[in-house]
């Protein structure tokens, strides 16, 4: 039996999350860290959650976030920030950092950012360096005021959400040049964060004139003429800390802030993009950090609901000083113990998969622009020409999947850099694992996380529902509510989910998973890598038999119209992928941990508590996955008919067999969380 | 007119202090349990003296700080992804013990040779800034030793204030007995000052200055020799944490000369 010895610490988290040899995250990280447990902290405790209006008090974030550099995370050095190249992961980690203590906090850190993504991923250059330069705090010797920003789509009122097919914004010219007309923009938002302070809007508008054509993104100022009227506050019962109201704009705005530019062909002003181009790419990035806020608040429940339960007795008559009921409170009980486990496995899976989004996201972010200047240059344009083109490079994206996960010593290494240094092959496969990873993260951090977030407060008995119960654990449960919501509620993902699945590309990628956790469980054994890869069998063969098989009445089973088929096969592909990226993350820190002089005197023991929350989360998700897809297969016939299923039944048990030992990981990861040295208090507020 | 100094920083890590501290024994004599897992932070009394000694600094341009500490480089290395945002600052790193169960005299030396081999630094410009005491059980005589090995004889300790004067001259205002201060004047460079809380609250972090210092900080890092600390004599016969005691009552309008009797009622019992 092994030891925990204290909780995991940054080196840790700086390994397994892959950012150990960046010292500007690692920076930025303390910087949130220490923003988000003194200010935030603070506001929180002081109940300064307790209102719908922003307030002078809850202003004191923004001067925070400019002072500690969080606010100029999302730019490049040269418009005044201090990460060059892609920050999604800085991004995921400064939310991850903030929603440790407050999800409203970071919601309200990431909003600006939201503002700046449709000019950062496809505005002008002048409006880049424009808008993102102007949102830079001031430096020394700089006489300005530094402006904030608001991202405005939203659907027909009174309801609130994005639906990016569904808008009520206008715009159309009200005094025509040929150089640069001048629009009227009219629209209404409704839950628009950052609005009691943003200095400009980026809106989503479609045109009402038939001299613009189609829908664009637009800027808008306070300065512009017209109305800007900011609007009631957003009745919202969750992430306080983030300012949302409802604004009526109505705004003259020269073309020129058009978020791409435009053309005039035949006396109509042509945008660039579309809104709806826009939104994809914005969106594709920002749902990851929401799924890591979520985790982000399991793992931070870790601390507080042991010291609650070890502290359970003392003070009470009935523990004497000295006795085990005084010493070890509610964690003599094993349930105490376990059900934490599984809290805290939950986080951890979430983490890896979501870690494991933003750093394929940056990856993807260069490949991405170079694939648009090769098609570009190659006169390849339009969505359906370059789907064509890529389409020709199938087999060699499958090639490069095959050899991706192959042992390094056993493939054809120049094979594989041949095909790695391929832009349009790298973006074909990365393409297709983002359109599965960025849903899934949105998706099953925030709808599990939300469940097993309340599974946290109970642990903590009726001290959870109160304001002042240490760790906030109440308002973190409901504002994962929020989390599950905006920027693309679960239906969304699940949509998202389904168009992805099926593709080959993702499903040779299962496959090489597949192969490859058979391989990690021969030679780590302990991390359910067997059930984990028989689980992603079974669920491979359900698709396939979805795909390929029709109901009982005779309906195609697998069709974007069945939400009833292909949302539930999302949901169980989403519980298969955290424990897949925990278990490589483990491997990291079992190589790297031995070579850290911090960790590696305890590593071993760290790296087996680590595989018994990956064997009890692996375990779960299996079962879960399982549970989904024998539903499915079964569910859509009129009688018993198990022709042609006997495959699936050997499937299933190999999944079920894959579970040997998952409870004895439980039970030792329980007892090790009854030893486990804690600080002797809470390190927020301060 | 203003002054040049070249500001030596002696300052090193800490256990936070949330975290539960309990010694045990190890092969190499007294140690905190788990003390390797546990975070760290800049010993409060050195980041005092390393803000103040910024300040100083940037009042007097020309000026330059450094950071000399003794510590585990690895665990260094993570607080210096905070401190490193705070000011400006060059850190010489000496790789070894933090933990406090050290020989000051071993401590002190392994200190001076690092701030005698500091590439640069002109010695008749030099401020030695450091903790007058340390939150890792401090023996609150280093800073002394450090300035004895260094020839420097100009020593002041539990400092609040420095203020430079036109003509180099250093005015330095001292914590003493009751309450009181003892304000001095010292002609000018060389000079210890072992400071006490200062009067500058911690700065907000600045991501910019961070970068920058990271530049040098990390092959400083990378560059560190081991320093041995090890040569002593020095024994512990037991170690154990100071006992505390707290009762908190909530108490609103108690006039100031209650307060004062119950203390001292406290105290006398």
């Amino acid at each position: 039996m092994y030891t925990l010895r204290t909780l995991p610490g940054d080196d840790v988290r700086q390994i397994m999350w892959r950012y150990a040899d960046r010292f500007d995250l690692q920076m930025s990280v303390q910087s949130t860290r220490g923003i988000a447990r003194t200010v935030v902290a603070k506001l929180v405790a002081e109940g300064a959650r307790n209102t719908h209006e922003w307030t002078d008090q809850k202003a004191e974030l923004l001067t925070a976030f400019d002072q500690s550099g969080l606010t100029a995370l999302f730019m490049d050095p040269h418009q005044g920030g201090f990460i060059e190249g892609p920050k999604n992961l800085a991004l995921a980690l400064a939310a991850f950092e903030l929603a440790w203590v407050d999800g409203g906090a970071a919601t309200c850190s990431l909003a600006t950012n939201l503002a700046l993504a449709p000019i950062h991923e496809k505005g002008t250059p002048e409006q880049r360096d424009t808008y993102m330069g102007q949102c830079v705090p001031p430096q020394p010797g700089e006489d300005r005021e530094i402006r904030r920003g608001a991202f405005a789509l939203t659907e027909p009122l009174p309801y609130i959400g994005v639906d990016t097919g569904v808008m009520c914004g206008k715009v159309r010219v009200v005094e025509w040049n040929d150089d640069d007309p001048i629009l009227e923009v009219d629209k209404r938002g409704r839950f628009i964060t950052n609005m009691d302070f943003a200095d400009f809007v980026t809106a989503a508008v479609e045109s009402d004139d038939d001299r613009i054509k189609g829908s664009c993104m637009i800027i808008l100022e306070k300065e512009d003429e017209g109305t800007y009227d900011r609007g009631a506050p957003t009745l919202k019962m969750v992430h306080q800390l983030s300012s949302t109201r409802d604004p009526v704009l109505k705004l003259r705005v020269p073309a020129s802030r058009i978020i791409g530019g435009f053309e005039i062909k035949d006396g109509t002003v042509i945008p660039k993009y579309n809104h709806s181009e826009i939104i994809g790419s914005v969106f594709h990035r920002t749902r990851i950090p929401v799924g890591l806020m979520t985790m982000s608040k399991l793992i931070s429940a870790v601390e507080p609901v042991i010291r609650y339960h070890r502290k359970r007795f003392q003070g009470g008559d009935t523990a004497k000083e000295g006795s085990p009921r005084f010493d070890h409170g509610l964690q003599m009980n094993e349930d105490a113990l376990q059900r934490l486990v599984d809290v805290w496995a939950t986080g951890e899976a979430g983490c890896s998969l979501g870690f494991a989004a933003s750093r394929l996201a940056d990856a993807f972010d260069p490949i991405e622009k170079e694939k648009e200047r090769l098609f570009a240059e190659q006169g390849i344009i339009g969505p359906r020409k370059q789907m064509m083109t890529l389409r020709k490079l199938k087999d060699k994206v499958l090639e490069f999947i095959e050899l991706e996960y192959q042992p390094e010593t056993e493939r054809d290494d120049d094979r594989y850099q041949a095909l790695k240094g391929d832009t349009l092959v790298e973006f074909a496969y990365q393409e297709a694992l983002a359109g599965i990873l960025n849903p899934a993260t949105k998706l099953w951090c925030t709808g599990v996380g939300a469940t097993v977030m309340r599974e946290a407060v109970s642990l903590v008995g009726g001290y959870g529902i109160t304001e002042d119960c240490p760790g906030f654990l109440m308002q973190k449960w409901t504002d994962t509510q929020l989390e599950a919501t905006y920027e693309g509620p679960e239906a969304v993902q699940r949509r998202h989910m389904s168009v992805t699945m099926p593709s080959e590309i993702f499903q040779a990628t299962v496959s090489a998973w597949i192969a490859q956790l058979r391989r990690v469980g021969t030679e780590v054994p302990g991390m359910g890598t067997d059930a984990l890869a028989s689980a992603f069998e079974l669920w491979q063969w359900t698709m396939n038999y979805l795909q390929n098989t029709k109901d009982a009445e005779g309906r195609k089973l697998y069709h974007n119209k069945r939400q009833g088929v292909t949302f539930p096969m999302a949901d169980a592909l989403s519980w298969l992928l955290g424990p897949y990226f925990l278990t490589l993350d483990i491997i990291e820190l079992k190589e790297k941990g031995a070579m850290n002089p911090v960790l590696a005197d305890g590593i071993d023991d760290l790296v087996a508590f680590y595989m018994d929350m990956s064997n009890v989360q692996a375990a779960r998700a299996a079962g879960e996955a399982a549970r989904i897809c024998t539903e499915l297969v079964y569910g859509f016939s009129s009688a018993v008919d198990t022709a042609g299923l006997e495959p699936f039944a050997t499937l299933k048990a190999k999944v079920d067999a894959g579970m040997v030992g998952a409870r004895l990981s439980k039970d030792r990861a329980g007892k090790a969380l009854s030893g486990v040295m804690i600080p002797e208090a809470l390190d927020y507020p301060l | 007119m203003s002054n040049e100094f070249h500001i030596v920083v002696c300052g090193s890590i800490v256990p936070d202090p949330l975290q539960t501290l309990e010694p045990v024994q190890g092969a190499q004599g007294p140690e905190l349990k788990n003390e390797m897992m546990l975070p760290a932070v800049l010993d409060p009394w050195a980041g005092h003296a390393l803000y103040e000694a910024a300040d100083l600094a940037v009042k007097n341009p020309g000026s330059k700080v450094w950071l000399v500490s003794l510590g585990p480089k690895a665990k260094l290395q993570q607080v210096m992804m905070n401190i490193a945002q705070k000011v400006p600052f060059e850190l010489v790193c000496a790789d070894g013990s933090a933990s406090g169960f050290t020989d000051s005299f071993e401590v002190a030396k392994v200190l001076a040779q690092s701030i005698e081999g500091i590439q640069g630094m002109d010695k008749s410009k030099l401020l030695v800034f450091g903790g007058w005491q340390s939150a890792s059980r401090g023996s609150c005589a280093v800073m002394q030793m450090v300035g004895e090995m260094l020839g420097i004889s100009e020593q002041f300790q539990g400092v609040d204030k420095l203020t430079a004067g036109g003509g180099g001259a250093l005015e330095i205002m001292e914590r003493i007995e009751g309450g009181a201060y003892q304000v001095s004047v010292c002609t000018g460079t060389p000079a210890v000052l072992g400071w006490a809380t200062g009067e500058l609250p911690e700065p907000p972090n600045n991501p910019q200055v961070g970068m920058q210092n990271m530049r040098l900080v990390m092959p400083a890092l990378q560059q560190a020799k081991p320093a041995n600390v090890q040569g002593s004599s020095l024994t512990f016969q037991s170690v154990e944490l100071p006992q505390q005691r707290r009762e908190t009552r909530v108490v609103k309008d108690m006039p100031v000369d209650d307060m004062a009797r119950e203390i001292a009622e406290w105290l006398n019992s």
